[in-house]
């Protein structure tokens, strides 16, 4: 059997992670291709229900990443998500969601290489911990069970 | 139904190479609701617009997805083509294929396979994509100018040459800020009155400038191009009408003893005054905390002696409005005082001064007319000891950074007082001196060298005082760290500039970011040094960082070049792509409860409360708003929203979950 190879979306911001991904190409640096790149403003304009979204389609994995603290475009944008990830992270612990799945990061415009790394080992830690399918069973409407 | 046109550039070799184009043309083709899909060269050359404005023509597509390179290269690029063929830009979405697939990925089928995934995803939001038109907001071609120190009258003079209409708001009587404080100014020594007052004068006289004096920024609304500000005009307590600065009102005040702000408080002023003779505007106010009338309900001599009857005791602040497209602040900097430095006796000891008294000590308009005089007897001061870095670089004292202009005018005080007294001696000590600066270096050099100033480096470590002298204890750590005790008559401590007074206060006025020291923080560090993160309002001077004159002049002319570049539209345009809150049909109006948390995350105050109301005028619902002009489309308020009733036009919510449906679809 051919090895694992995990689905990851990544939810990056336009301004900080998206234009250091865009770097990474620039700089031609090479790195897995099991990521699939969704574009935001702002991370702040990520809702936590994209992350779930993303699971019942099938991902094992996901990464939020956009600027550093205090460089967000918008002043402030980061922080909420960063707070918000804090809560969000708990209630998916509460839930039983395997909350190692989600990696959240900031990659500014300048690191190129580091965005190359996070998909790196994002894809390989992801790969440890196999395909997610105890969530896909979950989600999937074919497998509902349909009571009475 | 959607009939969207897929674009696959080779770029050269840049995709061509790694990823297989004719297969993801081919595959793609098949995408549900795809009517073209072709690949070519060179997408972003003339004939590769040519074919994609062609297409659009011929295959009536409804949207357009361009995988070429990043969006931050050529997105305008290709929207742009698209509105040439009659497409609506917005209607035009980019699959990043180069920086993101291509360029990052050997050649494989797991390359292609990913140029398939992020193609299937953009045509399924572009599905999604709905026309949109640039927001346009007009522009009030009025500057308001906070501050009229160097800074701000530069910025004003600037503006109002360039033929706009400048508005200044100055919290003192006069204009003039520090600079007009200051005895000579380095490296030159030009007097510092001499070349500030004229540039005064021209401020007042100016056709397009309007002056408020002993006036504050009581509000601020609006956005760029489209500020309304309240100003509030402090009571003056004169008709300035009529007042024609004669002066007879401040020689008859029977209150004398009031300490002189203008003069560092090394002299008195009266309770009618004009802080200082060269003020423009040349007209008194009363000051309210120390006139005998407000205090204790009589006196009006003032009033007995006005030739013009111009005095106004029962004036109130006003609250004037006005309207203005761009602000540039420049509200300056201001010096640690007494209390910060009990090691050194400042304070306590009458000889111990700061840079700023020193100054006016030096001025031929200060106290002793120009005399180096001790403040405690009044003896001339025969070794003077000028401390450099007083509070500065001090993590200690909790102020980091270096305040910059302090190496350079105490080598200028050090000089001023050799001029002054010849057989004197000035000490100097310095942790490093910083001449940076257009001959700074050889102005420092020139206190040493030729004006025999004796430098020390090291740090002092206490002050007091001695049979009238002040002992002043150091190390020199050039010299192994070994003690120094000098016999001083006068010390001159070169105090830590810190941010104005209000620094903070006015920030969150104005919404613009401050720094831990209340400095304002400019846009980019370096690209963007005049400019706030508020867009259209813009910074000059020490307000930003400490600075000396010559780097004021410059930022507050740079200052006003951006404001004269922004008024010389008459019309912003913006991208559309901001927040909207739903709006549904009777009796809910909107799926928006009203609970306001998204004006919580807001940067930019966009949101506004908006009254849905009945035919009789009763309010049903209140809802959020969003104010076109200031939401700058981050989202935070989209994901915060809890019933879902606002969304962010070009990443609304159902675009993105299509995204991640089709990502997911067969990866």
């Amino acid at each position: 059997m051919d090895e694992f190879e995990p689905k990851i979306v990544a939810f990056v911001c336009n301004w900080c992670t998206y234009a250091g991904a865009d770097l990474t190409g620039t700089s031609r640096i090479k790195y897995a291709p099991n990521v699939r790149i969704i574009r935001f403003p702002c991370t702040g304009r990520i809702d936590f229900m994209f992350i779930l979204k993303a699971f019942a389609r099938g991902a094992d994995g996901i990464i939020v990443s956009g600027c550093h603290p205090n460089d967000c475009h918008y002043t402030s944008g980061n922080f909420h998500a960063r707070r918000r990830w804090i809560v969000f992270r708990s209630l998916l612990d509460f839930l039983g969601i395997d909350v190692r799945r989600i990696t959240f990061s900031w990659v500014s415009a300048a690191e190129g290489a580091k965005w190359a790394d996070l998909v790196n080992q994002t894809t390989a830690e992801i790969r440890k911990l196999g395909p997610y399918t105890s969530y896909h069973k979950i989600s999937k409407p074919e497998e509902e069970v349909i009571y009475g | 139904m959607a009939r969207i046109g897929v674009f696959i550039c080779h770029c050269g070799e840049n995709i061509g190479e790694t990823v297989d184009c004719t297969k993801l043309a081919e595959v793609t083709s098949r995408f549900p609701g795809v009517v073209k899909s072709v690949d070519y060269k060179y997408m972003c050359s003339e004939p590769g617009q040519t074919l994609i404005k062609e297409a659009i023509k011929e295959n009536r597509l409804t949207g357009v997805v361009v995988a070429a390179c990043s969006p931050r290269m050529h997105e305008s690029t290709f929207r742009k083509t698209c509105s040439e063929a009659g497409l609506n830009p917005f209607l035009c979405e980019i699959a990043n294929l180069r920086e993101h697939c291509s360029w990052v990925h050997e050649k494989s089928e797991e390359a292609t396979n990913k140029a398939i995934d992020i193609v299937r995803a953009l045509v399924e939001k572009v599905k999604l994509n709905e026309p949109l038109y640039p927001i346009k907001v007009p522009v009030t071609k009025t500057a308001l100018v906070i501050g009229g120190g160097v800074a701000g009258i530069q910025a004003a003079l600037d503006i109002a040459n360039g033929g706009h209409k400048v508005i200044l708001v100055e919290k003192n009587p006069s204009i003039g800020g520090h600079m007009s404080q200051l005895s000579e100014t380095f490296p030159t020594l030009d007097c510092s009155q001499c070349i500030l007052t004229p540039r005064m004068v021209e401020l007042a006289q100016h056709p397009n400038i309007t002056l408020y004096s002993y006036a504050e920024l009581e509000s601020l609304d609006g956005f760029i191009g489209n500020f309304k500000v309240k100003i509030r005009k402090k009571a003056k307590s004169i008709d300035e009408n009529l007042c024609t600065g004669c002066g007879l009102c401040t020689t008859k005040c029977p209150v004398k003893k009031i300490p002189n702000e203008f003069d560092e408080n090394l002299s008195y002023r009266k309770a009618i005054y004009v802080p200082f003779p060269q003020a423009v505007p040349n007209k008194p106010v009363i000051d309210r905390e120390n006139c005998t009338y407000y205090l204790k309900g009589k006196c009006k001599i003032c009033e007995r002696f006005c030739p013009t009857q111009a005095i106004r005791f029962d004036q109130q602040d006003e609250i004037i409005e006005v309207e203005a497209g761009a602000i540039v602040l420049a509200t300056g900097f201001d010096i640690k005082r007494a209390d910060f430095f009990p090691e050194y006796g400042f304070g306590k000891y009458k000889d111990v001064i700061d840079g700023l008294q020193f100054e006016r000590i030096a001025s031929a308009s200060g106290p002793t007319l120009g005399e180096i005089r001790r403040l405690s007897d009044g003896k001339i001061p025969k070794k003077v000891v000028f401390i450099a870095c007083a509070g500065s670089r001090d993590p200690a004292k909790g102020i980091e950074y270096c305040s910059k202009i302090c190496c350079m005018y105490t080598a200028k005080h050090a000089i001023l007082y050799k001029h002054k007294i010849h057989d004197g001696q000035a000490y100097v000590f310095y942790m490093d001196i910083r001449a940076g600066g257009k001959n700074y270096d050889e102005f420092t050099r020139r206190a040493i060298e030729e004006e025999g100033a004796k430098y020390i480096r090291g740090r002092v470590s206490r002050i007091y005082e001695r049979d009238g002298k002040l002992i002043v204890v150091g190390a020199d750590t050039l010299m192994n760290a070994r003690p120094v005790v000098i016999e001083a008559d006068m010390v001159v401590l070169a105090t830590a500039g810190v941010a104005s007074p209000g620094s903070e206060e006015l920030a969150q006025k104005l919404h613009v970011a401050y720094d831990q020291y209340k400095f304002f923080t400019e846009a980019h560090p370096k690209l963007r040094p005049v400019e706030t993160n508020t867009a259209g309002i813009f910074l000059a001077g020490a307000c930003q960082s400490i600075k000396d004159i010559p780097e004021s002049v410059s930022q507050a002319s740079g200052a006003a070049a951006k404001v004269c570049g922004l008024f010389s539209q008459n019309e912003l345009t913006r991208d559309p792509l901001i927040a909207v809150v739903n709006r549904t049909a009777p009796p809910l109006y909107s799926t928006c409860v009203g609970c306001f948390l998204c004006q919580s995350v807001c940067p930019y105050q966009a949101i506004e409360k908006e009254e849905i109301k009945a035919k009789d005028g009763s309010v049903i619902k209140i809802i959020a708003k969003i104010n076109p002009g200031l939401c700058q489309g981050c989202g935070s308020c989209v994901a915060l929203c809890r019933t879902k009733s606002i969304d962010l036009l070009g990443y609304t919510n159902r675009q993105i979950y299509a995204e991640v449906d089709a990502i997911l679809n067969t990866l």
